[in-house]
């Protein structure tokens, strides 16, 4: 079971208080009426699973029920960071030891 | 015809369990409000409640009067209140606020004794430490296959507040753990 | 006595203390304490089982988790027994049933033996060989009888008996491993005031201080020291020492499981003990003092009982007091071999021979061995071994050839060397590197907060051991945050066993060149010849090899196999053993019951059952009740003699003709309330919210951004700012979670706030033409007159005294009230109504009829009649669709080509030909019942009754172009016939709809 920090609890709480909820950063856009067919498609179906460093969604269900924006490496399957939803993406990148870190972090 | 009002019927009236070292019963009834608002309203719901609405996560106040605000979310609080009814006093508080009558909403179960704590690491997943989880602590969280509000109102008295229809679920599962809590 | 193999005065157990236990049906006595393979062995018996694949005769290998062999069943009753048991782990205790497995008629005479005698065909990858053909027989002919054959031990067939618990905790350290090196971390842990969890899987502390007597610490043998440290710590308010608990799963984010065996050893637990507890664990820092398993030699005929790792023997002597043979031999590439040996010969057992592969020798040894008058033959091999149900005598031969020379024994006692025990390690994603030094795998860099001490970590010196693992504890209490208090006690050990020397794959006289059956993995029979057949078959990985041969594949995981395998194969492949790389350690160490794993969760809280606040009433008033999610609901409620059928037509009639009193309850609700509630709905529902007056109710759709229907209900506008919002029974908790999401995430500007209450109110629903008549009475301050309060509308009042929502809706057409109040109140409320309605004609109606009479009215069920794929227009609902709005979840994808394009499905009627004929839900619909097979599917059978109120069976159906077909006839092929339908529109009562406005 993962330890998950919630950014608005402000501590590590157990997996079990969590539900996974997508990509994150998707912009729902504005009319979406108006937009043409490829560009729902995008919105709406494509997604970027990528093997490595993912922003997803997570939200803290049994907790705070707040939705907020995770930075996970799916191949070790930590955290890197977690943050408000609204708040900009958080950049990360990975070492040369391999871990990934908030850009900038330092060790 | 007769008022029914008198009688509020728990899931739970009644019922008592436990064993050595721990004791379990349903609380009495009580009034509930879920109470959501932004920072700004705040003080003016303070004033309304005659508390301070705690602003830390996981953590409870409880007033003169023995009215408990427990912080749930960030613009989240659940009041609890044996005796006044807080609806009365939130209404028409000149804020941008939410509140919602929950009394019957939630059904609330006792855990006492030197062995509450291991009763309910039986299915709460939360650090439950006493550095973790001090008395006054609260939190929404997971009881075996349920959600929960937990409160530790002592150092070894617990409060969990559940759905009513998760009542008698959640007062089982206690009962099944008690059995194991000297461990 | 308690067995003819004990040794008066040897071993720590009581002998006063017996236990009578039986092993195939024969009455034995063991001594509190006693495995029940030191038992069986005290007894004079070896024998404990017979190989999955060959059923050769097989003896008790360990002393220990690593038994690949001695695996029984274990019974307290004849309702509980447990299989697959490791005798080496299985305390005795009184009055317990042991039998051994895989055999018939008995151990001693076992007819599927005869496998031994056709062993040449059970190579190596035989099933997937020989059963390929034909095809169908793989089914039907090899997979049953293989199946029949196979598998170890019989599962029980009752339902298990025992309780079991769960447990969450949090610690600073987490030390698994109770030998030295954990008691050491564990304490110095402690006194710098971290809290600590220290777990050992065996009944005492003191892991490999069992059997070596000759390691001194602080003066005293360890053993003994191992017991006052465990005493000690077990005091301390911040340490919890667990024995008999096993470290099984090292999983993410140090979170550790553990399984405490709490009564398995107890003759008559307490009727509320667990068997069993699970232990969840999560460390700051774990410390893996996990030791060294001893590896068997790979030899010819290895396995015949008698044969046993020489740790083993020594802890049989040492612990239990129990001589393992009256006439040993020894058969060794490493030291501590002779420390076994030496225990043995003072213990006044002959040694008849210590056979050595190595040329070498440590002259210590060779004098320790001469002054005890213990023949040592160095640079020698054990080739064969005879016995039939007991080891009669080793042939042993120069490792360079020469004279062969037999030796008479009744044991023999091997070792090839020391394992580091790193199946934790391994399964918290670390790597193990290669030592060349010590030909062995030792952790590398750990990934987890977690550090290896001790013989699992390669760290061979008793000195060394102890610093490193002093210093392990004190630094993980720093690691963890404790400010460091107490002092640091390290004791001085000094150990008289060495672990040097190292022999990996097949022993002189098993070698490539020889057909011999030199077993490697005794669980699952796989010889050194088997794993050299698939690499010459071409199995290159060591992956692919493991799967070839099943080597390490059984339930031990290979803990005394896998090693050797592996050198087979690199010796085969002619690469360095690093090169070919080990095996993934999976997780559980040992096998793990699944009742320790469910724990709580069984019987009635395997899954909540939710009840209505009302469902005392519905019980005494003989309701059937019907699973809905988690819900318990009235389905029906038969009067004396009366079958559902009876039940539902009643129920269905009188409320059309009377009323009825339904618990609607479980329909889920949310209060939606804040100065932009009505804007929220309009964005979350295709309806339009903003001009709805309070007071009023509105029917509202709710898709997904697909453009699909999500959920449906009745919304009511208590004020501006207030709407009570309900949903499908079984949507409730992903409607919330929908428009929570939509709400944090899209449209954070808006002020409003969801709440919900779907427990907080109790719904009767009262339907039918005197629906009004039974509601008057109890209701006050609402003026409840069709004109004061028109369909569609809702007040707030009280009910019975009781402060209530009125809501005037209805889900079967006619005139209806849904009464919400406080849920401690509804069981009260309902009935004071019952008794009025009752006395009116008035029935209560369950979920059946209500199923029965909204499929009269044509009202959809979400989740019933749609299935995600059917948007408003399929559904005939474009009327709810607000044609204005700018925006609405769904309003795109409502848009798209292939959900605007001709053809879709829609929701029609459907009127059997024949009027007594009820279509089956899910039945296919097609245009022509003589075409061809398969036959084109124009749509199925959403919903279907019999409809007591329209005296024929009605249907819904999803049916391509639907609507066009109105009047035209279409079949729904069943296997016996094929029914005649017409297509009709979806209301079939009532079709002016004038009832409901009563």
């Amino acid at each position: 079971m993962l330890l998950i920090h919630c950014p608005y609890c402000g501590e590590d709480r157990p997996e079990l208080e969590f539900r996974h909820a997508g990509e994150a950063h998707l912009v729902r856009p504005d009319p979406i009426s108006e937009i043409s067919d490829e560009e729902f498609e995008a919105y709406f179906f494509l997604r970027e699973n990528p093997k490595g460093l993912t922003y997803e969604r997570w939200r803290h269900m049994h907790g705070c029920a707040r939705f907020f924006n995770a930075v996970r490496d799916t191949v070790s399957d930590k955290f890197v960071v977690t943050y408000k939803a609204g708040e900009p993406k958080v950049e990360v990148e990975r070492g040369d030891d391999g871990v990934a870190r908030v850009k900038g972090a330092g060790r | 015809m007769a008022e029914v009002t008198a009688t509020r019927q728990g899931p739970l009236d009644g019922l008592i369990a436990g064993s050595v070292g721990v004791a379990i019963a349903p609380a009495a009834p009580a009034h509930r409000i879920s109470l959501r608002v932004g920072a700004d309203g705040i003080p003016a719901l303070n004033a309304a409640l005659g508390l301070e609405l705690p602003t830390v996560p996981k953590s409870s106040v409880t007033s003169s009067s023995d009215r408990m605000a427990l912080w749930l979310g960030p613009d989240e609080w659940l009041i609890i209140d044996e005796k006044l009814d807080p609806m009365v006093d939130v209404a028409g508080t000149d804020a941008v606020f939410s509140v919602v009558d929950v009394s019957h909403r939630n059904t609330a179960i006792k855990v006492a004794g030197r062995g509450a704590r291991a009763t309910l690491e039986a299915g709460c997943p939360q650090n439950l430490s006493d550095t973790a989880f001090p008395a006054g602590a609260c939190s929404r969280t997971v009881l075996g296959k349920i959600e929960v509000v937990l409160v530790r109102t002592d150092v070894n008295v617990y409060r969990i507040e559940c759905w009513r229809s998760f009542a008698e679920y959640a007062f089982e599962f206690l009962a099944d753990a008690a059995h194991d809590c000297m461990a | 006595m308690s067995g003819t193999n004990r040794i008066a005065g040897k071993g720590r157990l009581t002998p006063a203390r017996t236990v009578s236990f039986t092993f195939d049906g024969r009455a034995l006595t063991g001594i509190e304490g006693d495995t029940l393979a030191s038992a069986l062995i005290a007894n004079g018996i070896h024998l404990a089982g017979r190989s999955f694949k060959y059923h050769r005769p097989r003896g008790i290998l360990s002393a220990g988790p690593e038994e690949p062999n001695a695996l029984i069943d274990v019974s307290r009753s004849s309702s509980t027994h447990t299989p697959n048991v490791r005798a080496t782990v299985q305390e005795v205790f009184e009055g317990m049933t042991a039998t051994s497995q895989n055999r018939w008629p008995s151990l001693a005479f076992d007819v599927g033996a005869i496998n031994n005698l056709f062993s040449p065909i059970f190579a190596a990858g035989f099933y997937y060989k020989t059963f390929m053909w034909p095809k169908a027989a793989w089914k039907h002919i090899y997979e049953p009888n293989i199946r029949a054959a196979a598998g170890l031990g019989v599962s029980p067939k009752e339902p298990d008996p025992d309780r079991y618990a769960n447990r969450f905790v949090h610690c600073d350290v987490l030390v698994v491993g109770g030998g030295l090196a954990g008691l050491i971390a564990a304490r110095a842990a402690a006194q710098a005031g971290a809290t600590v969890i220290l777990c050992d899987e065996q009944p005492e502390l003191g892991g490999a201080l069992h059997h070596e007597t000759d390691t001194l610490v602080d003066g005293r043998e360890g053993f003994d020291w191992a017991q006052d440290v465990g005493r000690e710590l077990a005091a301390m308010d911040n340490v919890r020492v667990l024995t008999r608990t096993t470290a099984f799963a090292y999983q993410a984010q140090n979170m550790i499981d553990l399984v405490e065996r709490v009564s398995e050893h107890v003759a008559k637990p307490g009727k509320l003990a667990p068997r069993e507890r699970l232990w969840q664990v999560r460390a700051k820092r774990v410390i893996l003092a996990t030791g060294a398993i001893e590896r068997h030699m790979v030899f010819a005929n290895n396995d015949r009982p008698g044969i046993m790792l020489a740790s083993a023997a020594r802890t049989y002597l040492n612990h239990f007091g129990v001589a393992v043979g009256s006439n040993v031999a020894v058969y060794t590439a490493n030291d501590s071999a002779y420390a076994a040996a030496f225990d043995l010969m003072a213990a006044g057992i002959n040694v008849a021979v210590i056979v050595d592969a190595r040329k070498e020798i440590d002259a210590a040894l060779l004098a320790k061995a001469d002054e005890l008058g213990i023949e040592v033959l160095a640079g020698h091999a054990v080739i064969d071994t005879k016995g039939g149900l007991r080891l009669k005598s080793i042939k042993i031969e120069p490792v360079s050839g020469g004279k062969q020379r037999s030796v008479d024994t009744d044991a023999l006692i091997v070792s090839a060397g020391w394992t580091p025990t790193l199946h934790l390690y391994s399964q918290s994603r670390a790597k193990v590197v290669w030592d060349d030094e010590t030909d062995r795998f030792v952790p590398g860099k750990p990934v987890q907060e977690m550090v290896t001490i001790g013989a699992c970590n390669g760290t061979d010196e008793t000195a060394d051991l102890v610093a490193e693992a002093s210093e392990a504890g004190a630094h993980a209490a720093r690691l963890a945050g404790v400010a460091e208090t107490g002092d640091r006690t390290a004791p001085q050990a000094v150990s008289g066993t060495s672990r040097k020397g190292s022999l990996m794959g097949a022993a002189p006289g098993a070698g490539p060149d020889t057909t011999v059956k030199a077993f490697v993995d005794f669980q699952n029979d796989v010889t050194a010849k088997d794993i050299r057949l698939a690499v010459r078959e071409g199995m290159h990985s060591i992956e692919h090899v493991k799967r070839f041969t099943t080597n390490g594949m059984a339930t031990d995981q290979g803990k005394t196999s896998n090693i050797h395998g592996l050198a087979i194969a690199a010796d085969m492949l002619d690469k360095p053993i690093p090169q070919v790389g080990l095996t993934t350690f999976r997780l559980p160490y040992t096998p793990v019951t699944f009742g320790a794993i469910v724990n709580h969760g069984r019987d009635r809280l395997f899954d909540p059952t939710r009840k209505t606040a009302i469902h005392p009433s519905h019980e005494a008033l003989g309701a059937v009740f019907e699973d809905v999610g988690q819900w318990k609901r009235p389905w029906y409620y038969p009067k004396v003699g009366e079958g559902m059928h009876a039940a539902v037509d009643r129920e269905c009639r009188t409320v059309r003709e009377t009323a009825g009193l339904f618990d609607a309850s479980t329909l889920g609700k949310i209060e939606v309330v804040g100065p932009d509630a009505a804007q929220f709905l309009d964005l979350l529902y295709t309806n339009s919210w903003q001009k709805l007056a309070p007071g009023r109710c509105k029917y509202g759709i709710m898709l997904r951004e697909d453009g699909f229907i999500y959920d449906d209900g009745v919304v009511g506008r208590i004020a501006d700012d207030r709407f009570h919002v309900t949903t499908t029974t079984g949507g409730a908790p992903r409607v919330l979670h929908h428009m929570e999401d939509y709400l944090q995430t899209e449209f954070p500007h808006l002020k409003v706030w969801l709440t919900s209450t779907t427990d907080e109110w109790s719904v009767i629903a009262v339907q039918g033409p005197k629906a009004r008549e039974i509601v008057e009475p109890f209701v006050e301050g609402i003026e409840i007159s069709a004109d004061a309060m028109p369909h569609m509308s809702v007040r707030e009042g009280k009910v019975c005294g009781a402060p209530a929502r009125l809501f005037r809706v209805s889900f079967t057409g006619e005139l209806g009230f849904e009464i919400n109040v406080p849920a401690d109140y509804g069981r009260v409320v309902w009935d004071a109504l019952w008794e009025r309605a009752e006395a009116l004609g008035a029935c209560t109606y369950g979920t059946e009829t209500m199923h029965v009479l909204r499929a009269e009215k044509g009202y959809i069920i979400v989740g019933q009649d749609t299935d995600g794929t059917v948007t408003p227009d399929d559904a005939g609902l474009n009327w709810a669709v607000a044609k204005s709005k700018r925006d609405f979840v769904g309003i795109r994808g409502m848009k798209r080509p292939d959900l605007i394009a001709p053809g879709r499905k829609q929701l029609v009627g459907l009127l059997t030909e024949d009027p007594k004929q009820v279509l089956e839900e899910g039945a296919q619909i097609v245009a022509d019942p003589n075409q061809p097979v398969p036959m084109k599917m124009l749509g199925h059978v959403t919903s279907s009754y019999w409809s007591e109120n329209c005296g024929r069976s009605i249907a819904m159906a999803l049916v391509a172009d639907g609507r066009a077909l109105e009047g035209k006839t279409l079949y729904v092929p069943m296997v016996d016939e094929v029914i005649r339908v017409t297509v009709t529109g979806t209301v079939f009562f009532d079709q002016e709809g004038e009832r409901i406005n009563g």
